[in-house]
């Protein structure tokens, strides 16, 4: 409860959750929002200017730019939020059982998972995409497998520090059962660096799956995604400049909302930080 | 210091061994008869002379032959040929891989010339409004995607939507020899979109570390001894401050490539990344594979010089 005050009084964290909640809340209903078909195409009425039809005006194929904004924050959220789920329980689940065996065996397990950060993230993505194809499932999977070494490294890292304390070691040695130490001890310990992490790692997954998408290589149409929104405008900038603004402005907006919250969480749950970014 | 380099210098040659192994795998596990695609899918092609392509380019042997073969070319510099342009991978990397070396590098200065002084200064005046509006500007910098940043410079600088009275080319390229003004004109626009996100980052890191190296302890003895603010600040902070920025420096080196991949599609700049994109949508997997390895043994050294430069500042890393 302590933690929620303390969250409260951070600006950062009010003004990420102003603009997080309503992000969120139209990536669940988004669908069921929307005024117009997102995907019905009408040629005749291609470009047409903002109406109260068409509150954002329509694109070049005479679809409703806002009702795909709606219904283009879904397949983000979706991939950002699975993948890091994905990311944070393999990841960390990797990181404590070899920071718990520690030696040899767990150097060995952090090693292998380590291969994924010699590669640039979204060049390893553009090769897992042509591999198994776009689309918001493989996109799922490439998030995760991008980002476990990053929750890996964190639970490594501190698992291994608490495990020399010496009020494990004692829980030890009273018989405790490897799984409550792990469990209860050593997770509720690594806990808050692994949730800032999360935040981090949702904001870098919303950046990667619209960037995909930009180059056409992830959520595939007719599915709208603002990535690839942002890409489809890019030929008719100096006829409609509207048409790429609305989707960046969406996109930056709820990046930056990401980021803040992940700022503002390092405040709260990690004092040394403070104000340091 | 020379047994620290020789071990990083180890470690890079294993990492680049694995990622061209993977590389390898992944390219040849996927979906999709290479010597179909070579031989065009519009019509069912004759099977003998499916069989012969194939013999020839040595796809009918098992998958560790293959490895070991292309193993053996690369170590050569061999990397195949492309499907799609007929002409040694290699070769068409190499007019591209310029480019955009001088692109990022180019972005990476710049980089550092906006980020660590803005950093330092927002730092120095902590709480105040100066530190404010560069922090807030900074979390703007890291959260826009550089492809809306390149899409904000050309609207404001070529479509000229504000009447600024002169517009920047919104893209391409212009070979030195052909007009150097021409070729530098070009490079502006893409080299600032890539460098503001990296800056902000930059910016971000200086301002924390800075932060920790003002509130040592020892920054107190310096001004008890009566040495004078400038002196304290840039001969003793400042250099305490910077040494973790240089490993956000090399952290960023991979978005830093990621951001050419985008940014070089959105001002049509030629180089590695707009190539990669084309392999991709053309299925030229020597084309692919080619530019994906040259773009990781770039990230692997930037990296490894990251490395020892760190290692020669901070003894405690070696």
């Amino acid at each position: 409860m302590d933690t929620m005050k303390q969250c409260m009084k951070n600006k950062k964290f009010v003004f990420s959750a102003v603009i997080l909640i309503p992000v969120l809340f139209i990536a669940v209903f988004g669908p069921m929002l929307v005024p117009n078909d997102p995907i019905a195409i009408n040629p005749s009425i291609a470009f047409a200017s903002a109406s109260s039809q068409y509150p954002f005006g329509t694109d070049e194929f005479g679809r409703c730019i806002l009702s795909r904004l709606l219904a283009g924050i879904r397949p983000s959220m979706l991939v950002a939020f699975i993948g890091t789920l994905g990311s944070f329980t393999v990841g960390s689940l990797l990181g404590v059982v070899s920071g718990y065996t520690g030696g040899k065996t767990g150097n060995i397990i952090m090693r292998a998972v380590e291969l994924i950060l010699c590669f640039p993230p979204i060049l390893l993505a553009m090769m897992i995409v042509c591999l198994w194809g776009a689309g918001v499932r493989n996109l799922v999977i490439v998030v995760a497998i991008l980002y476990t070494p990053h929750f890996a490294r964190i639970a490594y890292s501190s698992t291994l520090k608490v495990r020399k304390m010496e009020y494990v070691e004692s829980e030890i040695s009273i018989g405790a059962s490897t799984l409550r130490v792990l469990g209860k001890t050593i997770f509720s310990n690594v806990f808050s660096p692994l949730i800032i992490q999360i935040s981090l790692t949702i904001s870098s997954a919303i950046l990667l799956e619209s960037g995909l998408s930009f180059l056409g290589l992830g959520v595939q149409p007719p599915e709208p995604s603002l990535g690839q929104m942002i890409g489809d405008a890019r030929g008719f900038l100096s006829l409609d400049v509207m048409y790429t603004v609305w989707p960046s402005l969406f996109l930056s907006l709820t990046i930056l909302a990401t980021n803040l919250m992940g700022d503002a969480l390092r405040d709260v749950l990690d004092p040394k930080l403070r104000d340091s970014f | 210091m020379g047994k620290f380099i020789f071990k990083r210098l180890l470690i890079a040659v294993v990492m680049l061994f694995m990622v061209s192994s993977i590389v390898f795998l992944i390219v040849n596990l996927m979906p999709g008869d290479p010597v179909l695609l070579m031989l065009g899918t519009d019509s069912s092609p004759d099977p003998a002379s499916v069989e012969s392509l194939r013999q020839q380019l040595g796809l009918n042997k098992p998958l560790w032959t293959q490895y070991y073969d292309w193993m053996f070319q690369l170590l050569q510099g061999n990397l195949g040929m492309s499907y799609s342009e007929h002409i040694p991978v290699v070769q068409s990397i190499a007019s591209r891989l310029s480019r955009t070396l001088e692109l990022a590098g180019l972005s990476m200065i710049l980089a550092c010339l906006i980020g660590l002084p803005l950093g330092v200064y927002s730092a120095l005046r902590r709480g105040k409004l100066a530190d404010f509006l560069t922090t807030i500007t900074a979390s703007l910098g890291i959260s826009i995607p550089v492809y809306v940043l390149g899409y904000i410079f050309i609207i404001f600088f070529s479509l000229d939507v504000f009447k600024l009275g002169f517009s920047m080319p919104s893209g391409g390229y212009m070979d030195v020899s052909r007009s150097f003004s021409g070729h530098v004109i070009r490079l502006i626009l893409p080299s600032l979109t890539l460098a503001l996100g990296l800056a902000a980052s930059i910016m971000r890191m200086t301002r924390s570390s800075m932060l920790e190296a003002l509130s040592n302890e020892s920054v107190h003895a310096l001004r008890a001894k009566g040495l004078s603010e400038w002196n304290v600040i840039f001969r003793h902070v400042v250099r305490n401050a910077f040494i973790p920025v240089i490993t956000v420096i090399g952290l960023q080196m991979g978005n830093l490539i990621g951001g050419t991949v985008l940014c070089e599609n959105v001002f049509n700049w030629p180089g590695l990344s707009t190539l990669l994109v084309k392999a991709i949508n053309q299925r030229d997997y020597p084309l692919i594979q080619g530019c994906i390895l040259v773009m990781s043994t770039v990230f692997i050294l930037t990296n490894l010089v990251v490395d020892i430069i760190y290692g020669l500042l901070d003894p405690r890393a070696r």
